[in-house]
């Protein structure tokens, strides 16, 4: 369909496509933040939790947050790619980081079978809860992203929409940036 | 008057439209706009209609309600918490944000249309299906919601509290779908408003109307992003069974109330902005007079929403809360009167030696400004923790949030029909009916609730279904109030079918009216009525602000923003 | 597209934040409790702020972006001021939270006895 011209302005000094992510990002801060100020707050008056946090599993996490933050490289670097107008180089590169995407979706499908084998299901206690939600909707926005990020590849193979590429680039950098502290919430704070 | 980007205007031949991509699944922003605001509307009469219901309940207990049948408690409840419900998220809110500003934001900044039309479509879909599921949840075994809007935990939480275990989780669902249709939407406003101006546009030159709906649209970003978290976990607690609020096994429902109303007060000016604006872009035009001082009104509305931030818990003070923190909350919410009070006063200030004219859309300003102003006055009393003491929970609150949010709700949005009408749908809507609607609606507004303001200061609490089991409230004094709040309401009502029968007679017999019937100095009164896909033939560059009405040395009373000289 | 003269080199920081990683994971076998903290959220904000900084470019954004980032951390940390004085507490003005920090109430659920025990 034919763009709007609405869409090429820009009087705010920044692409329109930008500026809407960097809106995006700040309602996604919110909600997080909301869900991860809860579980300090209740992690920061039970002592118990410690106990509790010692159960998770420690090597999964951190091979995620690597897998994460290789990702978060794979995306720059098709940023990079799609300044330099090479679509098919920034779609191989998205390619990259949707598969760290998967790997980290897997990765997390196998510990939390582990966890819940071993009898630490969401209703074991309120901590557990938290982890499970916190992490879950967490890897709903890897799963979101990684889809997004599909779409936008296969256009940029073509040499379409090269822009979205920063864009997406943007979100999944936030995505990472949540499980950077997730991480130390869930899995070391023990 | 060329424009100054080498930018085509919208010349490109339209595809050919089918009733589906014209209607049902439109992309331009005018229609979308419709949707959002016939659905509020159709909601707004399923909001209404229940208070009638409520309304009769409580002026002849145990009476059978004609059109209804007997009201049970668990009716009751479910009728208070959907009409709360339903007012707020979906006449309110749809009408004065999505509908207002999918209509007026484009063509108020001069474009074509919002930067992304297909995610505003999508944006009014997700809503549709918000609206589906919440009208469902009526209809479920067990019935729909009736914890109160405010949907505190536990009775929402578990289903062997609040009876209607699948109703309250379709009603978080259709709240959180909601939720998401606003948040897709704000993107739009924000992110058009921000980028899209015509050439010449600067800040200051935006039409109030348009900054409001942006600044409410950011308030809305940013104070539900925690409740979308404390709703994931209630919605953990009601299906899964998790103990997030539950106090037994390591939960807490005060957390749930600091969640709920750190969006909930925000919420209020989320709605009240987009109002105030309207009344803004009316009083002037109908004073022809210059907004008496724009930047402060810009300044004061920043400011409102940063403060609205810092006083949720007032709506906590007897809940337990820390009584430290209420003392905090009591000052920061007594201060948040005196912005509003200021834009209150800065329109008064414009009316002065203005040449008004009381055409019926300056009429709904002006009475949202009588209205507002008592409404304020009474959030007061409330706001000072130390006589909320006495005032939670009874009917005086809801006096005062009714004479808030009717303003808001009721009368800011007929002053922005009756003046956009002629722009919406070509035709004029007719000028004595508007005015009979008008009063038939603003009197007995009143006579509902003053009678509500005394019975809460004798202290009649709310969410009672029958105030005859309460001998100290029995009283022949107090109900004689409720009986007369009730017939004021049934008439009230009734006029309401002024403003239909007007509404849709005018579409098809109304006078036509042309580009500019007001004389108005904003863009969108320089294209045809409706205006057409692509809004503008030329896009338009803009050499002032919106309100130069009534110049020195001008023979006209109004310059238009596009006019180079 | 944003347009930077001069790109970091993103594969030097990718290292930085690994080597970041893998301190923040040592830290807990030292076993005191203020290391801990600080390698585990230290470190979080350093890679945080590397990641916003080099791979978002917030250094060459227009500056209204890291205000408004800025701006919504600032709320976030006012709601858990206002809240946490609340949620935090076992007991305020006229309630108790009986099983809100006592570790044995934890350790009942965990070993699947439903109720508290209280009531």
């Amino acid at each position: 369909m034919d763009r709007p011209i609405a869409t090429t302005r820009t009087a705010a000094g920044l692409p329109t496509g930008r500026l809407a992510i960097w809106w995006v990002i700040v309602s996604e801060i919110f909600i997080f933040g909301g869900l991860l100020a809860s579980y300090i707050m209740h992690r920061l008056a039970k002592d118990a939790w410690a106990g509790h946090a010692e159960h998770t599993n420690l090597y999964a996490g951190s091979f995620n947050t690597l897998v994460l933050l290789t990702s978060s490289l794979s995306a720059v670097l098709a940023h990079k790619a799609a300044e330099e107008n090479n679509g098919p180089k920034a779609a191989k590169l998205l390619g990259l980081t949707m598969l760290g995407g998967v790997i980290f979706v897997t990765v997390k499908a196998f510990e939390w079978s582990a966890e819940i084998s071993h009898g630490y299901t969401v209703l074991t206690n309120t901590f557990w809860s938290f982890y499970y939600t916190a992490a879950g909707l967490h890897a709903c926005h890897v799963i979101a992203g990684v889809v997004i990020m599909g779409i936008i590849a296969s256009a940029a193979r073509k040499g379409q929409e090269l822009q979205r590429v920063e864009l997406i680039g943007i979100y999944w950098h936030f995505v990472d940036i949540i499980w950077i502290f997730l991480f130390p919430l869930l899995y070391i704070a023990r | 008057m060329a424009h100054t980007i080498t930018e085509t205007t919208h010349a490109a031949p339209h595809h050919e439209e089918t009733f589906w991509s014209k209607y049902v699944f439109p992309l331009d922003h005018k229609r979308i706009a419709m949707q959002y605001i016939f659905t509020g509307m159709a909601m707004a009469v399923v909001g209404g209609l229940m208070s009638y219901v409520f309304r009769m309940q409580l002026a002849f207990p145990g009476m059978d309600v004609p059109g209804f049948g007997l009201v049970s408690p668990a009716d009751y409840n479910f009728l208070v918490t959907s009409h709360g419900t339903i007012m707020i998220f979906w006449v309110a809110m749809p009408v004065l944000i999505a509908g207002f500003g999918n209509f007026l934001i484009p063509l108020m900044v001069g474009c074509d249309d919002m930067v992304f039309p297909r995610v505003n479509r999508l944006s009014y879909q997700i809503f549709f299906l918000s609206t589906v599921v919440l009208l469902a949840s009526f209809f479920v075994e067990g019935g729909g919601f009736g914890g109160a809007w405010t949907a505190y935990p536990p009775l929402s939480a578990k289903g062997a509290y609040s009876m209607t275990p699948l109703g309250s989780t379709l009603w978080l669902v259709a709240v959180a779908l909601e939720f998401t249709a606003f948040l897709l939407g704000g993107i739009n406003f924000v992110t058009t408003a921000m980028n899209s101006r015509a050439p010449g546009m600067k800040m200051f030159d935006i039409p109030i109307v348009v900054w409001m709906i942006v600044i409410a649209s950011i308030l809305f970003m940013a104070s539900v992003g925690p409740l979308i978290a404390g709703a994931i976990m209630l919605f953990m607690d009601q299906q899964v069974g998790t103990a997030f609020y539950d106090p037994d096994r390591g939960g807490d429902p005060l957390l749930w109330q600091h969640l709920f109303w750190f969006f909930g007060h925000p919420e209020v000016y989320v709605v009240l902005l987009p109002a105030i604006g309207i009344t803004a872009d009316v009083m002037t035009v109908f004073a022809r007079k210059k907004l008496f001082a724009y930047r402060t009104v810009l300044y004061t509305a920043f400011a409102t929403g940063v403060l609205s931030f810092f006083v949720w818990a007032h709506h906590q003070f007897v809940a337990g809360i820390d009584p430290r923190m209420a003392n905090i909350f009591t000052v920061t919410t007594v201060l948040i009167s005196i912005p509003i009070a200021e834009m209150c006063f800065v329109y008064i200030a414009t009316l002065y030696r203005g040449s008004i004219e009381l055409a019926t859309p300056m009429l709904w300003a002006l009475g949202f400004i009588a209205t507002f102003l008592v409404g304020g006055v009474t959030g007061l009393y409330l706001g000072a923790s130390g006589a909320d003491i006495y005032f939670h929970d009874t009917y005086f609150v809801l006096a005062h949030f009714h004479y808030t949010f009717f303003p808001i709700a009721i009368i800011g949005v007929f002053a922005g029909i009756t003046f956009w009408y002629p722009k919406m749908f070509g035709r004029m809507l007719n000028e004595t009916l508007g005015k009979i609607h008008f009063w038939g609606t603003i009197i007995p507004f009143n006579l509902i609730f003053i009678p509500l303001f005394v019975l809460g200061l004798g202290g009649q609490h709310r969410r009672i279904y029958n105030y005859n089991h309460f001998p100290e409230l029995a009283g022949a004094d107090f109900q004689n109030l409720r009986v007369f709040a009730t017939v004021s309401l049934l008439v009230m009502l009734l006029f309401q079918l002024v403003f239909i029968w007007n509404f849709f007679v005018s579409f098809w017999r109304g006078k036509p009216a042309g580009k500019n019937p007001w004389n108005a100095n904003t863009l969108e009164w320089t294209v045809p009525s409706p205006p057409p896909h692509g809004n503008f033939a030329e896009l338009p560059t803009v050499y002032r602000g919106p309100y130069e009405y009534s110049t020195p040395g001008r023979d006209d009373d109004f310059w238009p923003q596009d006019a180079p000289n | 597209m944003s347009e930077e003269m001069h790109h970091p080199n993103y594969v030097k920081i990718w290292g930085i934040l690994l080597v970041l990683l893998a301190i923040s994971i040592a830290g807990p076998f030292i076993g005191i409790r203020v290391v801990t903290l600080i390698t585990a959220f230290g470190i979080a904000i350093v890679k945080a702020y590397l990641v916003a900084k080099n791979f978002m470019h917030l250094n060459v954004q227009p500056r209204f972006v890291i205000l408004l980032l800025g701006t919504s951390l600032a709320f976030l940390l006012l709601f858990f001021a206002g809240a946490s004085p609340d949620v935090m507490k076992d007991e305020g003005s006229g309630w108790t939270k009986p099983s809100f920090s006592y570790i044995e109430q934890e350790r009942l659920v965990e070993e699947g006895d439903e109720h508290g025990g209280h009531h």
